[in-house]
């Protein structure tokens, strides 16, 4: 190409041909992800602009205001009718404000405020040269073990960008259930996902571990995005849009216009069918599906506890989110090709998780697979296609999420000399030494468990009816003998804390501080509430479940 | 005046929730307040059957509505209650006699620290007693029926130091059980059948339903009404039950408890009446019970075991008259209420004997007591001819009504019910004669206590003879009072039907019969009892007297086929269980920690392991979707 034609080029894209109209942005509906990505970037700056004394309670402060104004715009916006009567899309097409987005909204923002106090605990660990330290490294750049480290606890450094960091990560996540377009989608993806690979590495105690849990979720996060990325390109091949309505619609045979440029590659089913297996299986990466769940129990393992339960929690409400609206949105045409391959990644996660978590001996590895298998039981309501469907994914969403966090908040409390207690040996007799703590605990696994009078089995029962009325009853089968055998380790714990001699050197249970007090209490009134009067949220969920196209 | 109906069962509640709460502070005046809400009750049942008396015969049924219990679409429960005449009867005697028998239960457990907790737990039983006769749904029967079991237990067991009032109340509660399940598995059948559990419903739709339903409904509430009242073959308990305290025994095991039988039977009226067969199983249960009871009742040593005796026999006759269908449902009423007054009176007056004996129950160690116990002496004669149906007395009246219906149920059953029934009025009189010619006439038998106190009978403070007297108003006067232009029998109609029937004999033939049985069963007691001395030891006796001794054997009976068939059908089951089933659950499980083994191999730590089946894992899912496509 000479050099006139590049410049004509050039000047051709100066000159004002098509006017490009702004964008449409409808910023009173997308206020709720606004508000914490605002939050973020004021977070940035507060690290940079603000002394280093004073930055742990601004960070704080500034975290909860947003996280609660946030929560604030969902439920305005549901009040509205958005969730129902006024669904709609906004942002041009790249983002859907509907029942099921806002109710996945509400419950990650929730989670978040919750996982938020965890992160800002500063009373377990003993203090370090006259300051209080949380479970977040003293400087993340600094090498393990090395004077530097010291030199940094010594000056009192904390890293308090963790805040920020976890700011952004819900705001990728107040995206991701409502992304409507595939681009948007994998942005939203990559914008939680690096602040989570970030946070996984900023433990204070065990930081080798910590590093190598960071940098196994970011290969492998890595590598699942790839998949994701190609099968979107794929896709956009099929359709000729990243467009979620746009790709349904070709699904459906409604084409309207075909771009000659793509005319080749259009109603080609073998794009549609690999681009859709890769998107998926990017997805079931998040939510920790058997085969692609290995990061999980390394990750979970080393990642800061508070962290854990954060990602344990939110990560799996915005990814199911974002399966359940592919799924539901752009793919109903092709349940019959999707419907039995999610039926053996189903049953496979739900077993797998099950078994392998029976000779686990690391509680946070336990709850990992544990976490695998609760994805194999909400899978079992993803596949049930049917509105009630939705509804009980969501009712379980919302109900795991604080089981979770408040598990893991119990799990940073069993603290010995080397911090957290977390290998299962020492657990023994735990409920003889702290009877209220290990009651608690036990509340969680028996939610866990699924045992009546505690959400998991409400939620477990919507689920599995719902699969069952939508034609899976050998899942439920599956289902309910993986819950058999599930209950044998969640109750193996409770023997172990309750019917078993304390051992000598046993660990010692940490009095935390009103926060997380404030994040387990939340937990159990929400287990106990959920699991003995839940049909107001039963009826919010089955009013949230319908999806905007 | 129908929301009145709640606070009958809510006093006695209150009081037993207070008075079992409330701790030590109470110990003082717990008594009182546990008499004041029982006579709360009466009062107010009084006040009730005033308001009755003024209405029309048809208008007397008053129902409250409390709130819906199980509000559940296909299946509602309400509690709510229906006061009709049968139900106010049963009011009257439960809260009367219930009163009584807390006046007299503050002298007689006076020396008792325990004594708020028995006044709570009498409470409880009169509320769980009042809730079972007011229910108007059987749902809400069953739970007055296991309130008054549980309370029955808590009573038998109360001086639960002595093993043997522990092993009585256990015995008493497993063998009600028994009847609990009959009367549940009545209560599902019924509402398979019906769709409901009310008795009106229920009751209503009994013409249209198949004779065959309608009999396995009949056979349950007859096991559940066995159960409750002590018949055969669910009679076992009620021997033992005497452990518990005396005025226990007057008011549960003898005047109310065990008559909830005999209600739940006349109360399902309509469907027994539809199930002939089931009528004529209720009739046999109560022609053998009231001659088992009667033969015990002669061998026994024990007074109280011995008026125990005479409580089953009394109300198999119930049972029978109960069986009859409308020939006998008004005349088992006017027995249970005759009963009630006699019955409670006997019992008293033989707490009072004891109480004036050093706790001595053994007859062969009385003798010679009417001079030192006039009171409980005059009164315990009087319930004494009054059971054994001496002219004029209560008992003369609507045991001899008894005796007739059997007789007009007509053909070969009418002559052989009526027979047994006038055999069994016979040994009545022999039996209660012997009780009475052994306690209060005679030589003077009595014998030091274990501790080698001699006793020095006297007669019982007045809190322990007032009721006494009252309830022997009852027994002479109550029966004639009934009987008199056929009050009860006018009363009673409207809820149960009255049907005359067809007697072979006349009134008089009957009366006369049953007066020459009497005449012999008291002369014979006379000649073995009263005319020789009495000897402290029982002699050996005839095979018939050690078995009735024995209980006729029930609890060698039940040893060998239930007990010795139970342990080995459970030893089977332990086998199996132990082989069959832990044997799939264990290797079950040994096999489910084998492969957590090895796929936790899997995971050895390695990203590119990792990556590997994730890779693996997306080439499956791509080729499984299009391979789907393909199938």
């Amino acid at each position: 190409m000479s050099a006139s034609a590049v410049h004509s080029l050039w000047t051709m894209a100066a000159d004002p041909v098509d006017k490009i109209g702004a964008p449409k942005i409808e910023y009173g509906q997308l206020s709720p992800t606004l508000i914490v990505i605002g939050a973020a970037v004021v977070g940035v700056l507060i690290e940079a602009f603000v002394p280093r004394k004073s930055r742990y309670y601004i960070q704080l402060f500034v975290s909860v205001v947003a996280l609660a104004a946030a929560f604030a715009a969902v439920v305005g916006l549901a009040a509205r009718g958005f969730g129902t009567t006024k669904a709609q899309i906004a942002a041009m097409g790249a983002i859907a404000v509907d029942g099921p987005a806002l109710f996945l909204q509400g419950t990650i923002l929730l989670a978040g405020l919750v996982a938020v106090f965890t992160f800002a605990e500063r009373r377990l660990d003993p203090v370090a040269h006259g300051n209080r330290v949380d479970s977040f490294v003293a400087q993340a750049g600094s090498v393990p073990g090395s004077e530097g480290e010291q030199a940094a606890t010594k000056a009192g450094f904390t890293t308090t960008e963790v805040f920020p960091l976890a700011l952004f990560a819900i705001g990728g996540m107040l995206v991701f259930p409502a992304a409507n377009d595939l681009l948007t989608l994998f942005i939203a993806l990559e914008v939680f996902s690096l602040p989570l690979y970030l946070l996984c590495a900023l433990a204070r105690r065990k930081r080798l571990m910590s590093q190598e849990a960071a940098v196994k979720y970011f290969l492998l996060g890595a590598f699942a995005s790839a998949f994701t990325l190609f099968g979107i390109a794929l896709l956009y091949g099929y359709a000729g849009s990243v467009s979620y309505a746009t790709i349904a619609n070709v699904v459906e045979g409604n084409v309207t216009t075909v771009d000659p440029a793509l005319a080749d590659t259009m109603g080609n089913d073998a794009l549609l069918l690999i681009g859709v297996a890769m998107v998926v299986m990017g997805l079931l990466f998040k939510v920790g599906a058997v085969p692609f769940h290995m990061w999980t129990p390394d990750v979970y393992q080393g990642a800061p506890t508070p962290v854990t339960g954060f990602m344990a929690a939110a990560t799996k409400v915005a990814a199911f989110g974002a399966l359940l609206r592919l799924l539901y949105v752009v793919l109903p045409g092709l349940r019959w090709d999707w419907r039995p391959v999610m039926w053996g990644i189903a049953i496979i996660t739900m077993l797998g998780g099950a078994i392998v978590a029976i000779t686990q001996t690391d509680i946070k590895r336990l709850l990992a697979y544990s976490s695998i298998a609760h994805a194999g039981f909400i899978l079992a309501g993803v596949i049930a296609t049917t509105p009630d469907g939705v509804s009980s994914v969501l009712f379980y969403l919302a109900a795991y999420s604080f089981v979770t966090i408040g598990a893991f908040a119990v799990v940073t409390l069993v603290r010995d000399a080397g911090g957290e207690a977390t290998h299962l040996s020492k657990w023994a007799g735990l409920g003889r030494r702290s009877p209220l703590v290990a009651a608690v605990f036990a509340v969680f696994l028996l939610a866990f468990a699924g045992i009546p009078l505690t959400s998991g089995f409400t939620g477990k029962f919507a689920v599995f009816k719902a699969a069952a009325e939508g034609g899976a009853g050998a899942l439920v089968v599956v289902g309910v003998l993986s819950s058999a055998i599930a209950a044998f380790f969640y109750v193996r714990v409770i023997v172990l804390m309750f019917f078993s001699e304390p051992k000598a050197d046993g660990p010692t249970v940490a009095v935390p501080s009103p926060l997380t007090m404030t994040a387990i209490g939340v937990g159990v009134a929400v287990t106990l509430v959920l699991g003995v009067a839940p049909q107001y949220f039963l009826d919010l969920a089955g009013q949230a479940g319908v999806f905007v196209r | 005046m129908e929301n009145l109906i709640a606070l009958l069962v809510a006093a006695p509640l209150l009081g037993a929730a207070v008075l079992l709460c409330g701790g030590r502070a109470l110990d003082r005046a717990g008594h009182w307040l546990g008499t004041l809400l029982a006579a709360a009750s009466f009062v107010i049942a009084v006040v009730l059957f005033t308001d009755m008396l003024g209405k029309g015969a048809e208008e007397r049924t008053l129902s409250q509505h409390l709130f819906s219990w199980i509000p559940v679409e296909g299946f509602q429960a309400d509690v709510a209650f229906q006061l009709d005449q049968l139900s106010m009867t049963f009011v009257l005697l439960i809260s009367g006699v219930g009163t009584l028998i807390h006046v007299y239960s503050i002298g007689y457990m006076e020396h008792d620290e325990r004594r708020r907790r028995f006044f709570g737990y009498l409470n409880l039983f009169l509320a769980a007693m009042l809730l079972l006769v007011l229910a108007d749904n059987y749902l809400l029967l069953y739970v007055g029926w296991e309130g008054v079991g549980l309370a029955s237990y808590l009573l038998i067991g109360f001086w639960q130091h002595k093993p043997s009032a522990a092993t009585a109340a256990k015995k008493a509660f497993l063998v009600n059980r028994v009847g609990d399940v009959g009367l549940s598995i009545a209560i599902m059948l019924m509402f398979t059948t019906f769709g409901t559990f009310a008795f009106g419903p229920v009751l209503e739709a009994t013409g249209q339903t198949s004779e065959g339903k309608l009999t396995a409904i009949g056979l349950m509430l007859l096991l559940a009404a066995c159960g409750k009242s002590a018949q055969v073959p669910l009679q076992s308990w009620l021997g033992d039950a005497m452990e518990g305290p005396t005025p226990v025994s007057a008011l549960i095991h003898a005047a109310t408890m065990v008559t909830a039988g005999v209600y739940l039977i006349v109360r399902s009226g309509a469907i027994f009446n539809g199930a002939p067969d089931a009528q004529l199983v209720v009739t046999i249960v109560g022609a053998v019970t009231l001659l088992f009871g009667a033969i015990v009742g002669c061998a026994k040593d024990d007074i109280k075991k011995a008026l125990a005796g005479s409580t089953m026999s009394q109300i198999g006759y119930m049972i029978l008259a109960a069986g009859l269908g409308p020939i006998g449902y008004v005349f088992a009423i006017m027995h249970l209420v005759t009963h009630g007054f006699f019955k409670a009176g006997l019992f008293l007056g033989a707490g009072s004997v004891m109480h004036g004996m050093n706790d001595e129950v053994d007859m062969r160690k009385y003798g010679g007591l009417r001079k030192y116990m006039p009171v409980t002496f005059v009164t315990f004669g009087l319930g004494y001819l009054a059971i054994i149906g001496f002219p004029g007395l209560s008992g003369f009246f609507s045991k001899d009504k008894i005796i007739e219906a059997a007789f007009a149920k007509g053909g070969t059953e009418g002559w052989l019910l009526g027979s047994v029934a006038l055999l069994g009025a016979a040994i009545t009189a022999y039996y209660m004669t012997r009780v009475m010619i052994m306690t209060f006439f005679g030589d003077k038998r009595w014998q030091p206590d274990a501790d080698g106190h001699a006793p020095h009978p006297h007669e019982s403070p007045k809190s322990m003879t007032i009721p006494m007297i009252v309830l022997a108003f009852g027994s002479v006067f109550a029966g004639g009072f009934f009987s008199i232009g056929d009050r009860f029998m006018h009363w009673l109609e409207p809820v149960t039907r009255h049907d005359h029937g067809n007697s072979p004999l006349s009134a008089a033939t009957v009366t006369g019969a049953t007066m020459v049985v009497l005449v012999i069963g008291v002369a014979l007691a006379y000649v073995q009892y009263g005319r020789r001395p009495v000897p402290v030891t029982a002699p050996r006796g005839s095979l018939l007297t050690r078995a009735a001794r024995r209980d006729l054997l029930q609890d060698d009976f039940n040893h060998v086929v239930l007990v010795r068939g139970g342990e080995h059908l459970t030893r089977s089951l332990v086998y199996v269980d132990h082989s069959l089933v832990d044997g799939v659950v264990n290797g079950t499980a040994a096999s489910m920690g084998g492969l957590s083994g090895r796929l936790r191999k899997l995971q050895n730590g390695y990203a590119r392991s990792y990556a590997v089946s994730m890779f693996g894992g997306a080439a499956v899912l791509i080729a499984a979707t299009l391979l789907m496509r393909a199938v």
